[in-house]
């Protein structure tokens, strides 16, 4: 009996403050699906922005809210979780920040959100943030819902026996929402604490917990406990005090999993308790609800895979048709504002990194963004709605066999557009093993910037004619190309979860929410921060890299490029202007140090059939595919900036020859053997490093980077090979 | 009938949670209020039979089929 008394009061941390804080800090806290993006949006308007947590890669959302004409707080909305006990990355730093009173984002007040109509499961969360100290106002949502199912609520009784601040709201439409801020007010002003923990866990562990508070300096024995049972995902202590823990845990033979057990169970018994008196329900026992039904059908062993395929066929079609008109749209704002910068800048060196550096790389992001937003925004329609949780049950069986979890299908089907934001969304993936298996293999699906390189190459050797009088040929080789791309992610995982055998294993525990109608301006949000992670993360690395190569591109050794420039003037002294200045410009790239390079990779890709043409087209690609048809053009000196690039490269690379067999240079075996190397080839830095920011080890970007190399050449060799 | 588990259930079938024979499993379910005494319904299955989805405590979760396997019911 060493801390009964004192149990549940807060001694050593006084909670009345002179004044308040410059600009408090509030959380937003709650379970998945409880309407807390709702709340956040609430509260904040438009005042907010998106960011990482310092130190780690978990995104933050902040905004600012105005409580009273004096008073403005910054609001964190924290990752949705079911308890304090994370089951993913992303949900660390939820524990992190509330275990931590030193963090920055560390709460003045909690607000945690509630899903009415599913309270008991709710309620164990609160319970356990109420009990590490954190003065907290309950916020009440979803009572429609509750209503719906005949349940009944009685805020002022839950707000007596929970001893906090209780506000009924609907976050959706923001009634109740000006009681909110009142709330927190109160609780930033006078903060209230309920007079007991509500799970103590020095009614069992003592000694432990007395222990571990006096070594920690600790005054709260819920947050002695975490500090005993979560202290290796802990970031703020070091080595040694997690050391001293371990001691502790030893010293008293302490079983972590059987207390958090003892603990959950303790806190829902509790729970029971006060629900029942604060809570009339009056469900019928056997209800189904419209949701289940609808789930009857979309869960169908039949109806449920058809209605998927048509779901991502809807999806191909708006990538694909839908958007192409708007980055039509953007190639011809880029190329007409490059031409006009051209004409009236003063000719020289600056002016070319400016345009065929600087703002042709701009544009090779600008053109991605329609198909992006297009993508996300049907993404985000059918997480909104509830579908997306129906598409992982669908799709767990299978792709567990391939090492994979049903929701690994989110970023599989994200990178059809682009593999960086696919990989930033493997975050809700629990099992690290999953995780990183996704991450791997998800850059192997086609994105949406090999696809000009696929467009031109068919167009050259596929004849267009129709097969069985309704698929157009060109159409079946372009879609077998990305069949490809997915059947090789799939095999890929199968062969990294025969490699990375792991302890850990794979659960996939997950609520189904009820359907609901899409919140536009959540999907609005979410299309903009997807858009802006893409043009902020992948974009400054595509610029970088593009500058850097239109300087391996201009610049040679020496007196080289000038050489080049006067043999080629004195050849073609005869031609027409614009032939004229065609070759001068390739001659020069070929003295360039990007020809160099095209000449010295020569040797390794000519069993693949390519020459050293396509090994600068290659190396520039690297940045980002698209750049590959861009230096075509330019290595078979076609002036830049024509209406119809792709019709002439397209013409040109057909009347290419070999200069070995005199006939065709791209023969069919050519142009498949390329498009197979761009199926495989990892030939995008951004991606590389999006792997290394999620994984936080070299190591992963390296192998990714080996085997999709590895890949791309054994196969392009072997399909050049088998059809020369 | 001490061996039947929430994977042995048909579809609609109820039945009453009685313990757990894995405990890192049981630590996930019983946050997601799968407890002891609570009972829980058989909603549906995915084709193939797995996940499947139970109804507990009024809202709807869905597991794979091992993980239901860990659940005892009586």
């Amino acid at each position: 009996m060493v801390s009964r008394e004192p149990a549940g009061t807060f001694p050593l941390r006084s909670f009345q403050k002179d004044s308040l804080k410059a600009s408090p800090v509030l959380a937003l806290i709650g379970n998945p699906n409880a309407g807390k993006s709702s709340l956040f949006n609430q509260l904040t308007g438009l005042r907010q922005k998106t960011g990482n947590f310092p130190g780690v890669t978990v995104e933050t959302k902040t905004g600012v809210c105005v409580l009273d004409p004096h008073t403005e707080a910054t609001v964190v909305d924290l990752p949705g979780v079911y308890s304090i006990y994370p089951k993913s990355p992303d949900e660390q730093i939820v524990t992190d920040i509330l275990a931590n009173p030193g963090h920055s984002n560390f709460p003045d007040v909690a607000i945690v959100v509630v899903d009415a109509s599913n309270l008991r499961r709710n309620l164990l969360l609160f319970t356990q943030i109420i009990d590490l100290g954190v003065p907290v106002v309950l916020a009440l949502n979803m009572l429609d819902v509750a209503r719906q199912q005949h349940q009944e609520i009685n805020a002022v009784k839950l707000s007596m026996r929970l001893g906090v601040p209780v506000v009924r709201l609907n976050a959706r439409t923001g009634d109740g929402i000006d009681l909110l801020r009142k709330a927190i007010l109160g609780q930033l002003q006078e903060p209230t604490l309920p007079e007991k923990l509500f799970f103590d866990p020095a009614e069992q562990v003592a000694e432990l917990i007395a222990d571990t508070k006096e070594k920690y300096q600790l005054d709260n024995n819920y947050l002695a406990l975490q500090y005993i049972i979560q202290h290796d995902g802990f970031s703020f202590l070091d080595r040694r005090q997690r050391i001293g823990l371990d001691a502790i845990i030893d010293k008293y033979q302490f079983s972590e999993a059987d207390f958090q057990a003892k603990e959950t169970i303790g806190r829902y018994q509790r729970i029971a308790l006060v629900v029942s008196e604060s809570v009339t329900d009056r469900r019928p026992l056997n209800q189904s609800t419209w949701s289940q039904r609808i789930d009857k059908v979309l869960l169908h062993p039949v109806a449920g895979y058809l209605i998927f395929a048509l779901v991502l066929l809807l999806i191909f079609q708006a990538i694909f048709a839908w958007a192409q008109p708007f980055m039509d749209a953007i190639d011809e704002g880029v190329a007409y504002l490059n031409g006009s910068l051209k004409d009236a800048l003063p000719d020289g060196p600056m002016t070319d990194l400016l345009t065929d550096g600087i703002l042709a790389g701009i544009g090779g992001i600008l053109v991605f963004i329609p198909q992006i937003a297009a993508l996300f925004l049907l993404i985000s329609v059918l997480e909104e709605s509830g579908y997306m949780s129906r598409v992982m049950v669908l799709m767990d069986r299978i792709m567990r066999r391939f090492g994979l979890n049903g929701r690994s299908v989110v970023p599989l089907i994200s990178s059809v557009a682009c593999a960086v934001p696919a990989i930033m969304a493997t975050r809700s993936i629990a099992t690290r093993r999953d995780r990183l298996i996704t991450i791997l293999v998800t850059p192997l699906m086609s994105c949406s910037a090999r696809l000009p390189i696929y467009t031109i190459l068919i167009a050259l050797v596929v004849p267009e004619q129709q097969i069985l009088g309704l698929l157009n040929l060109q159409g079946v080789v372009l879609m077998a190309l990305y069949l490809l791309g997915l059947i090789a992610a799939l095999l890929a995982a199968f062969v990294f979860k025969k490699l990375l055998k792991v302890k850990e294993r794979s659960f996939f525990i997950m609520e189904l929410p009820t359907f609901k109608w899409p919140r536009w301006n959540h999907v609005g949000l979410s299309v903009w921060d997807s858009v802006r992670s893409f043009v902020w993360e992948a974009g400054r690395v595509i610029l970088a890299i593009s500058i850097i190569l239109w300087v391996l591109a201009s610049y040679g050794p020496g007196e080289s490029m000038e050489k080049a420039e006067q043999t080629a003037q004195q050849n073609y002294a005869n031609a027409p202007g614009a032939i004229r200045e065609g070759h001068i410009a390739s001659q020069r790239l070929e003295a360039s140090y990007a020809g160099r390079f095209g000449h010295f990779i020569e040797p390794a890709i000519k069993p693949l059939g390519y020459d050293w043409k396509i090994g600068i087209a290659l190396l520039s690609s690297f940045a980002a595919r698209e750049v590959f048809v861009g230096t075509m053009a330019t290595i078979y000196s076609i002036g830049d900036g024509s209406d119809n690039a792709d019709v002439t490269v397209r013409e040109r690379l057909r009347s290419e020859r070999n200069p070995e067999t005199g006939g065709a240079m791209y023969t069919p075996a050519l142009a498949f053997s390329l498009m197979v190397f761009y199926v495989f080839a990892m030939m995008c830095m951004s991606t590389l490093a999006t792997t290394y920011r999620e994984t936080k080890e070299w190591k992963w970007p390296v192998i990714q980077l080996l085997y999709m190399t590895g890949l791309a050449y054994i196969s392009a060799f072997a399909v050049y090979q088998l059809f020369k | 009938m001490s061996k039947r588990s929430v994977a042995d259930l048909k579809i609609g079938e109820r039945a009453t949670i009685k313990s757990f024979n894995d405990q890192w499993m049981s630590l996930k379910l019983l946050e997601m209020g799968c407890l002891p005494g609570t009972e829980v319904c058989l909603h549906c299955k995915a084709p193939l039979g797995d996940p499947i989805c139970l109804n507990v405590s009024g809202y709807c979760l869905s597991m794979r089929k091992s993980e239901a396997a860990t659940i005892l019911v009586e």
